[in-house]
C-alpha cells in the first residue's frame, strides 16, 4: 500500500470524526468548526517542538576533527615515504 | 589478498536540460576479503569522486589501516598504478543522472557480495567500516546505514543555521515518510550487492534526495536495515551548501517520495 494512501485514509478518518461531531452537536458548533484549525496549529507546534528538541540534542564531536587531522598527516607521511604524491591535498 | 580493481575511469554524465551539461566524475573502487567464521564475504568499496583525486590516496591508506591485510607494499604499488591508469570514457544513459550513474558504474566493476559507499572528501572516516561489517554479520541486515543523529554519532564544523536546516529537513521527512531510520540523507552505507542493484534501478532523484530515496525505497520494499553511529567532520568549516534552491529541490523530492512510495 502506498504511503500516501495511508495518509489520505488517516485524513479521511479524522474528517469523518469531525463531521460526526458537527452532526451530533456534542460540542458547541462554533468550537467544532474551529477544530481543524486547532489540529493544524497543534501539528505545527509539534513540528517546531521536534526541531527545537533535535537542535538542542544535536550531537557534536569536535575531538573527531582533531583525530581526522592526525590521520591525514599520518597518511600523507606514509604515502610520501612510499613515493605517492599527495602533497597538494 | 587485497587488490585494486583496474577500473579507474572518467565518466561523462549528461544532464538533460535546455542544454546539455557534462559532469565529470571519477570513480574508484576497492575490493578486499573479509573473513568470517561462517562464510567468506567480499566487500567492494565505491568512492565516487569529483575533483577529489588527491583525497583518494588518503582514503586508500585509511581503509587499509583499518581493514586491510599486511601487504601494504602491494597496496601502494597498485595505488601508483591506479593513478597512472588510462581513463575510460563512458556515456551513461541520460535517464540516470548524478550519483546514480557513478554507483551503477562502480557496481559493474565490483565483484564483492557486499558494497560500501562512502564520500571521497574524508567526511566519512574509514575507521567505521569494521563496525559496519560487524553489525551486518551480527544481524544479517541487507543494509547498514551510518547515522549522525543518535548517541555515539555526531557532526563537526556545522554552524547553527546548518544544524537548524538539517533538523528541520529531518523532522519534515520523518513526519511525512515514516522511514524507520534516523538519518535519511547520509550517504555512508553498506549494502548487499543484490539489494543495491534492486534499489538503484528504481531511483531517479539527484543530490542528497537520491540518498533519501534509496533508503526510503529500501524500507518500503521490506529490506532489513540497521544503523551504526558515525561522525561527520566537515573539513571546510562553516561553508553551508544549502541555499534557497536546495531547499526547493528538497521539498520537491520529498513530495515525489511521498506520492510514489
Amino acid at each position: 500500500m502506498k504511503h500516501i494512501v495511508k495518509i489520505l485514509t488517516l485524513v479521511m478518518a479524522i474528517t469523518a470524526l469531525w463531521v460526526g461531531l458537527l452532526q451530533t452537536s456534542m460540542i458547541p458548533c462554533s468550537h467544532t468548526w474551529l477544530l481543524p484549525i486547532y489540529f493544524v496549529v497543534s501539528l505545527g507546534c509539534y513540528g517546531l517542538l521536534m526541531v527545537g528538541v533535535g537542535l538542542m540534542n544535536f550531537p557534536t564531536c569536535p575531538q573527531e576533527a582533531l583525530l581526522l587531522q592526525k590521520d591525514i598527516v599520518e597518511a600523507k607521511e606514509y604515502l610520501k615515504q612510499k613515493g605517492v604524491d599527495v602533497s597538494s591535498s | 589478498m587485497a587488490r585494486f580493481a583496474q577500473n579507474r575511469s572518467l565518466s561523462f554524465e549528461a544532464a538533460v536540460a535546455h542544454c546539455e551539461v557534462f559532469v565529470l566524475r571519477h570513480l574508484a573502487s576497492l575490493e578486499m576479503d573479509g573473513h568470517h567464521q561462517k562464510q567468506k564475504n567480499k566487500y567492494s568499496i565505491i568512492v565516487p569522486t569529483y575533483n577529489e583525486r588527491l583525497n583518494i590516496g588518503l582514503i586508500v591508506y585509511l581503509i587499509f589501516k583499518h581493514l586491510g591485510p599486511d601487504g601494504t607494499q602491494d597496496v601502494v604499488k597498485q595505488l601508483q598504478q591506479v593513478y597512472g591508469e588510462d581513463r575510460i570514457l563512458l556515456r551513461a544513459r541520460p535517464r540516470k543522472l548524478g550519483l546514480g550513474t557513478a554507483y551503477i558504474h562502480g557496481m559493474k566493476h565490483a565483484s564483492g557480495n557486499f558494497v560500501v559507499i562512502m564520500d571521497a572528501d574524508l567526511s566519512h572516516h574509514p575507521k567505521y567500516l569494521p563496525s559496519f561489517i560487524r553489525k551486518q554479520s551480527e544481524t544479517g541486515a541487507d543494509i547498514v546505514t551510518g547515522t549522525r543523529y543518535v548517541k555515539g554519532g555526531g557532526v563537526h564544523g556545522w554552524n547553527l543555521m546548518r544544524k537548524l536546516t538539517s533538523r528541520g529537513a529531518n523532522v519534515l521527512a520523518q513526519t511525512l515518510l515514516w522511514p524507520g531510520v534516523s538519518d535519511l540523507t547520509g550517504s555512508f552505507r553498506l549494502y548487499r550487492k543484490s539489494v543495491l542493484e534492486d534499489i538503484i534501478s528504481c531511483c531517479v532523484s539527484k543530490g542528497y534526495v537520491f540518498q533519501m530515496e534509496m533508503i526510503v525505497r529500501a524500507s518500503r520494499k521490506g529490506y532489513h536495515i540497521e544503523e551504526v553511529p558515525i561522525t561527520f567532520v566537515d573539513r571546510v568549516f562553516g561553508s553551508s551548501k544549502l541555499g534557497g534552491s536546495e531547499i526547493v529541490e528538497y521539498l520537491k523530492g520529498l513530495a515525489y517520495l511521498l506520492v510514489t512510495t
